[in-house]
């Protein structure tokens, strides 16, 4: 079996997919990709199937080389991607070939993401491939690890998608929450007005925010029976600051939530550099609903937005690597065509 | 919010319908931790894996409600409602017997010691000697209420109103797996090594959640677990030698 050989790995690179479905009654949450939707853009420039695996890697660095040539896609927070030093575009798929060494480096925080052909097949525990590292499933890649790739049907590399926006913070859309009208009125109006950044206390479980000024909690001595929570609920803890919970969020909680952000915003929140602004905004639940389906399908359609890679041929210091590693650019594509 | 207008509780609690996020909705048999709320909410639980309601992606309980994942390309709260409060209005769910299958646990604990430092504390604040605080932790089976905030993880319930001991203000940094701590008229076991604001009483060898077995969790809600105090030396041996920290079950009820 075709496999990855992980050369050097920095902390928090992990394998990840959508996350596991059906144990939130025995307390274990989904897990799975912080951004999902950096897994899915990966997916359609390799036209695969989103739910197969790949690697995270969160404000970190990673270098390993194929056994086999092998297709890859670079998607989320982009990085500096070099295949035996030649730069490789950002958000994009390209052919690795054997024994070349792929080094992903330079992260501006956030969670970047590679996808690999035929997805990563290392064994499934209680239904999916990914690190819970909260939960003591599975655990940080490191130099020495194999990873065994899976068959893969598809050929096609040289391939662009322009990343939905959310590397710079931005409004995050808000439902109201059954503990939302505890919180008095003229806090959930400055709780929309009030721009938020993200704290550095952030990791898979979780992400603090602050702000300048007076925090959001509850005057009261409120006790509130722990109820089930889920990803994107906003907790006030007991500082008045608000706590997201992310995809490795604990399965109850007692702190009063103000309100829960969409599930396809969470993308924007986990990106978000720091000190970018965050805000919120309150939308009634119908509309949220209406959005989420919207952008589902969206995601589903996905391979309609890909776009041959853009290249200049001036710009390329040679032409023999160009046409044998398909995809091998200056590595600044991205920032030409999003400038 | 609706409230269903039937089936309410002794104490006047009804069963209530929210959204929770967007593709949530949490049916809650009260906002206060009773008995017959518990078992209304393990009831409803175990009875929606009976019903017919397509898009229900899974369904958790926690203390007195019951918390469902939808998915939307399938239905949405406004779909659901219907069937939902059809179920509700079925049986008196605050009269529900407790699940069938569930287990009595007898688990050996060490209480005290080093290993779980607090003992003594948390007893002068239950108003006891630690000797009559063992005794009293350790009179009868204690329920599992639910399962979570980690996996596996148990809530026990109910003690003694003398145990009704506020969190700590500060965080004790980290306490060990399988750590026994109380607060708030409760014991929880922890299933990972974890900070906690619950004092820490005993230490059992549980393992509570091991993802490469085939069964990962040992309990199950509606169990019933009987502490059984050991010595030291005792506990060593148990922790070094016994399967499942020496807890042995059997059917309970």
């Amino acid at each position: 079996m075709a496999a990855i050989q992980v050369q050097r790995a920095g902390p928090g690179v992990t394998l990840q997919d959508m996350g596991r479905n059906g144990y939130l009654a025995q307390g274990l949450s989904r897990g799975g990709a912080m951004d999902r939707l950096a897994l899915i853009e990966g997916a359609a420039l390799l036209g695969q199937d989103p739910t197969l695996a790949g690697i995270e890697i969160a404000g970190s660095y990673l270098s390993l080389r194929a056994d086999n040539p092998v297709r890859i896609a670079l998607t989320g927070a982009p990085m500096r991607a070099r295949c035996d030093g030649a730069a490789l575009a950002w958000q994009a798929s390209h052919l690795l070939p054997a024994g070349a060494t792929l080094d992903l480096a330079g992260s501006p925080g956030g969670y970047s993401y590679l996808s690999f052909g035929g997805g990563l097949e290392c064994e499934k525990l209680l239904g999916a491939r990914s690190a819970h590292l909260a939960a003591g499933i599975g655990r940080m890649l490191a130099a020495g690890d194999s990873l065994p790739l899976g068959a893969d049907p598809g050929q096609r590399v040289g391939q662009a998608i322009t990343p939905q926006a959310r590397f710079d913070g931005g409004v995050l859309r808000i439902v109201a929450t059954p503990q939302t009208r505890l919180f008095p009125e003229p806090d959930r109006q400055r709780f929309t007005e009030t721009r938020f950044r993200k704290d550095t206390r952030g990791n898979r479980m979780g992400q603090r925010l602050i702000l300048d000024g007076p925090g959001f909690g509850l005057k009261t001595g409120l006790t509130i029976l722990s109820e089930a929570i889920a990803p994107g609920d906003i907790q006030i803890t007991g500082d008045g600051m608000p706590f997201v919970l992310l995809a490795e969020c604990q399965t109850t909680g007692g702190y009063p939530r103000i309100a829960t952000v969409l599930p396809s915003d969470l993308p924007r929140l986990v990106q978000a550099p720091a000190g970018a602004d965050l805000r919120f905004r309150f939308i009634p639940l119908q509309e949220a609903i209406a959005l989420e389906r919207a952008e589902t399908a969206r995601r589903a359609d996905l391979r309609a937005d890909l776009r041959p890679l853009i290249r200049d041929p001036h710009d390329m210091a040679d032409l023999l690597a160009y046409q044998l590693i398909s995809g091998v650019t200056r590595g600044d594509d991205l920032e030409r065509t999003e400038g | 919010m609706t409230a269903i207008s039937q089936n309410t509780s002794a104490t006047g609690d009804a069963p209530t319908i929210h959204a929770l996020g967007v593709d949530g909705v949490l049916i809650s048999f009260g906002s206060e931790l009773t008995e017959p709320a518990n078992r209304a909410a393990l009831a409803f639980h175990a009875a929606l894996s009976g019903a017919d309601l397509p898009g229900l992606k899974e369904a958790a309980t926690s203390l007195t409600s019951v918390y469902l994942r939808l998915d939307l390309s399938a239905c949405d709260l406004e779909t659901l409602r219907p069937a939902l409060a059809t179920l509700l209005q079925s049986r008196d769910w605050y009269d529900a017997p407790l699940p069938a299958t569930r287990r009595l646990w007898r688990v050996p604990a060490l209480f005290g010691t080093e290993l779980a430092p607090q003992l003594e504390e948390a007893a002068a604040l239950a108003g006891l000697p630690p000797q009559d605080a063992i005794a009293e932790l350790c009179a009868a089976p204690l329920r599992v209420q639910t399962i979570g905030f980690a996996p596996g993880q148990p809530y026990l319930g109910q003690l003694p109103e003398n145990w009704n001991l506020p969190r700590q203000t500060d965080l004790t940094p980290r306490v060990p797996e399988g750590a026994l701590a109380v607060a708030i008229r409760q014991m929880v076991l922890f299933s990972v090594s974890t900070p906690t604001g619950w004092r820490h009483v005993g230490q059992t060898a549980l393992r509570l959640f091991q993802p490469d077995r085939p069964d990962p969790f040992l309990l199950r809600p509606g169990d019933e677990v009987l502490f059984q105090p050991v010595s030291r030396a005792e506990f060593e041996t148990i922790r070094r030698d016994a399967p499942n920290g020496g807890a042995v079950s059997e059917r309970a009820g």
